[in-house]
């Protein structure tokens, strides 16, 4: 069943936007490296992400070896753990994660996907990534000041960021923040052509409606992006204004090593709920493209149609929406009023409506379909598992009463890795191995594929799992050395010596799957133009990989939606969607 | 160009008013925004995230303000000027207002004189603009100046709660780098006016895009914006 009517249009629609005049680059230079296509800056954003990324992998390592074997490494002290988890979970979030389904998959698959020949304005999505790069540099930059990095936990919470007791009170936290100032400009003139190149250069026949879900999770993320970094840019404005100017916005009146400090009357709560602001959307702004991704995922390798794609689009707005009004309960223990975590836990778990819809669909859409476990297959399947385990404990965080007492352990820690850690690593791994042939023309190697897979997917729950269990005995978060204490059972320890060896291995399988990435690009096996047997315009281009302006000398037309799996009657198992419909039989059997 | 609507010169598009109307243009084919360009769509977006960036910072100061234990100085007294020998409360705000509001005004007739291709007249036009743009910073730099003679400084004053110095310095000069930012944008491209530019259908040196008239309108967009943000930092701030 097909909720698409195409039959309705078998005429092609006149051309409402013209052919777009690219920029034709005059030397390698600006062919390579000042480039302005987008599949350049793509590539280009997704390369700097992963090497920060590499960057947080190793600082991931370096704490846990810290908690599993306490008082082992010597190099590792309490100041420096705190600059690792920090840096850890600000490169994860931000540098890593947004700036790669974003800046990566959004340039990459945007264009091709609704069948334009280049975002719409190149040149600004070109300084979107030089700017980005900018960001990162100043970010990594901290690592050779003075003092290093800040410590402050990727939260920033003030008073206790920009106070002395902190480490990288000096220059880390004016790094930090001026990085995040910058990542900010720089998103926006990315995020600005991503949605207009969605809303209003679409190929003939791409109607909203008729959009592939990953478009549909990237578009909305973006405009969700757009209107929650406004409030990271406010907030890490004023507290760049406390450190260097020494105003008050968020710092009440303090002592501080006996001293009476020149900082009063501000409001620590005020920079929570700004950051809050964004941090909570931040969450989805890494999660909807992972569930647009995996919808299209699913459906390839299930070859099915996905289930319910309306209200898998509604979902997704709806989460979007929803995102904006349940940011206070990251704040249920700061000391608001209850009246409002009676509201904002309300709200939160509002949200689990569309995302069961989601969960549910995805597995409907496996229901009974021709499942192949090819890699990109195995890391949806691992997403929603991680994902529906993460998105349960969720239920527990959102609740006031639940949350109290589990606030700052190790449950939360476990909660978020879960949920916005694992999973959309998950979908960005399986999401590479299936766009990998279209972006080189060659297909990653399998075997070292599928023990990529199996790796990443059972050590992380290796990794994770218990440390549910360690949070329920409150193990407390963010401790450097969490010692010898009443409540704290000889197996936690075990288990932290245990996550630790496991979190290394799970780190070398990523570095085997970057060998994996090189090696194909030289040895790998040709993959042709269209190796998945997918519907979606990406894989029709003419050239793999798409050439300058993708599409050749004619746009695609669309007559149809991006789900025609399995049709009854078809002579293939998939209909691209830039297949003509043909004439229609008596009974409606057209294909 | 790659941004003009076709339809413009096809037939009417026939189409439901209201609510239904929007309906159909989002679920209608290529284009969300029907008869509307990239560049305008863009600096639509632009503004509704930017709108969102003012917001945050207003409300942070009305959380300063209301939460202050000190005395809140009265922006009246604050702001007022002796002229002749005759105080008059909130007069420089006043006349800075005036001349932001007039501005608007030049530039919507800039706009207009744009889409009749009257080249001189645009440029000029854009160029008053420019110049009411560049009186108001100005007179901003002459009242930051004052007060800071009077001592007033981001983390203190001599009236009252130290954040009456912080937001204002913060939010006047977050504005005021919007209004610079404008000044240079509107002398850009009233040269590109004034040069010829879009009727020769020169290419940009950046981006080896033709340009076009529309160009006066968006960067209108962004100047009325720019006011309707003052007029709410007026109300909010110096109001209040």
């Amino acid at each position: 069943m097909v909720d698409v009517p195409y039959e309705a249009t078998v005429d092609v629609p006149p051309a409402e936007v013209a052919d777009v005049e690219l920029y034709h680059p005059k030397s390698w230079w600006t062919q390579y490296v000042f480039s302005q296509d987008a599949k350049v800056i793509a590539i280009q954003y997704s390369l700097t992400a992963t090497a920060i990324g590499l960057v947080a992998l190793v600082l991931s390592w370096l704490m846990r070896l810290q908690l599993g074997f306490p008082g082992t490494f010597s190099f590792i002290d309490a100041n420096q753990y705190l600059q690792f988890i920090t840096m850890h979970g600000m490169i994860m979030v931000i540098y890593l994660l947004t700036a790669l389904f974003l800046g990566g998959f959004g340039n990459y698959l945007i264009p091709l996907m609704v069948g334009a020949r280049d975002m719409v304005f190149p040149y600004v999505n070109m300084l979107s990534y030089w700017v980005y790069l900018l960001a990162v540099i100043v970010l990594a930059s901290a690592f050779f000041v003075p003092g290093g990095p800040t410590g402050a936990g990727w939260t920033l919470y003030p008073p206790q960021a920009i106070l002395s007791g902190t480490p990288g009170q000096d220059w880390g936290i004016i790094l930090m923040l001026s990085s995040l100032i910058l990542f900010i400009i720089g998103f926006t003139m990315g995020g600005l052509n991503y949605v207009v190149t969605v809303l209003q250069a679409r190929t003939r026949g791409m109607t909203l409606m008729r959009l592939p879900l990953t478009v549909w999770g990237i578009f909305t993320a973006t405009v969700m992006a757009l209107l929650a970094f406004p409030a990271l840019f406010v907030a890490s404005v004023m507290m760049l204004f406390d450190r260097v100017l020494g105003t008050s916005f968020f710092m009440p009146a303090l002592v501080e090593m006996g001293q009476q400090m020149k900082y009063g009357g501000g409001s620590p709560i005020l920079f929570q709920h700004l950051f809050w602001f964004f941090g909570h959307p931040e969450v989805y702004i890494v999660a909807l493209p992972a569930f647009g991704i995996v919808s299209d995922l699913i459906s390839t390798h299930a070859r099915k149609n996905i289930f319910g794609y309306r209200m898998m689009v509604w979902a997704i707005v709806a989460i979007g929406a929803l995102s904006f009004i349940v940011w206070a309960h990251h704040m249920y223990v700061s000391g608001m009023h209850p009246h409002f975590g009676f509201f904002f836990a309300t709200t939160t778990l509002i949200i689990a409506i569309p995302t069961a819809i989601k969960v549910y669909n995805w597995v409907l859409t496996l229901w009974r379909g021709d499942i192949h476990l090819t890699v990109p297959m195995l890391f949806a399947l691992g997403f929603i598992i991680t994902f529906v385990n993460g998105g349960l404990t969720g239920l527990f965080l959102g609740n006031v009463v639940v949350d109290v007492p589990l606030s700052d352990t190790m449950f939360v820690v476990a909660h978020f890795h879960m949920v916005m850690g694992v999973a959309p690593i998950m979908v960005v791994l399986g999401a590479i191995y299936h766009w990998y042939p279209k972006v080189t023309g060659r297909m990653l190697n399998e075997a070292l594929g599928k023990l990529h897979f199996w790796v990443t997917f059972l050590g992380a729950y290796l990794i994770f799992f218990p440390m549910h269990y360690l949070g329920l005995l409150g193990v407390p978060r963010r401790y450097h050395d969490i010692g010898e204490a009443a409540f704290l059972t000889p197996s936690v320890h075990t288990l932290n010596a245990f996550m630790s060896v496991v979190a290394l291995i799970v780190g070398l399988a990523q570095i085997l799957f970057l060998f994996n990435l090189v090696w194909s690009l030289f040895k790998g096996k040709a993959s042709g133009g269209n190796p998945w047997r997918a519907t979606t315009l990406e894989w029709q281009t003419p050239e793999t990989p798409p050439g300058h302006g993708n599409w050749g000398k004619e746009l695609p037309v669309v007559y149809r939606w991006a789900y025609d799996y399995s049709v009854p009657g078809a002579p293939e198992d998939f209909i691209p969607q830039n297949q003509p419909p043909a004439r229609r039989t008596a009974q409606g059997a057209a294909t | 160009m790659a941004e003009t609507a076709l339809t413009d010169h096809g037939e009417p598009a026939a189409r439901a008013a209201g609510w239904r109307g929007i309906a159909a243009d989002w679920s209608s084919d290529q284009r969300a925004f029907k008869n509307v360009s990239w560049g305008k769509a863009m600096m639509w977006i632009f503004l509704l995230s930017d709108t969102f960036i003012f917001s945050c910072f207003l409300l942070s100061y009305m959380t300063a303000r209301m939460s202050t234990t000190v005395p809140w100085p009265n922006p009246s007294e604050v702001f007022a000027l002796n002229i002749g020998g005759t105080h008059i409360p909130l007069i420089l705000i006043a006349i800075m207002t005036f001349i932001l509001i007039s501005s608007s005004g030049t530039m919507a007739m800039a706009v207009n004189f744009g889409y009749r291709r009257d080249r001189v007249k645009t440029a000029t036009l854009m160029l008053v603009t420019a110049a009411f743009g560049a009186t108001f910073v100005g007179m901003q730099a002459f009242e930051w100046t004052k007060l800071i003679m009077e001592g007033v400084r981001p983390w203190e004053n001599p009236w009252g709660a130290a954040q009456f110095g912080s937001s204002f310095f913060m939010i006047t000069g977050f504005h005021g780098t919007h209004v610079t930012i404008g000044v240079i944008f509107l002398i850009a491209i009233a040269r590109k006016v004034w040069r010829g530019d879009f009727d020769v259908e020169r290419r940009g040196f950046f981006t080896s895009r033709k340009g076009h008239y529309e160009i006066v309108e968006i960067t209108g967009l962004y100047w009325h914006f720019v006011d309707l943000v003052w007029v709410f930092i007026f109300a909010f701030f110096y109001l209040w």
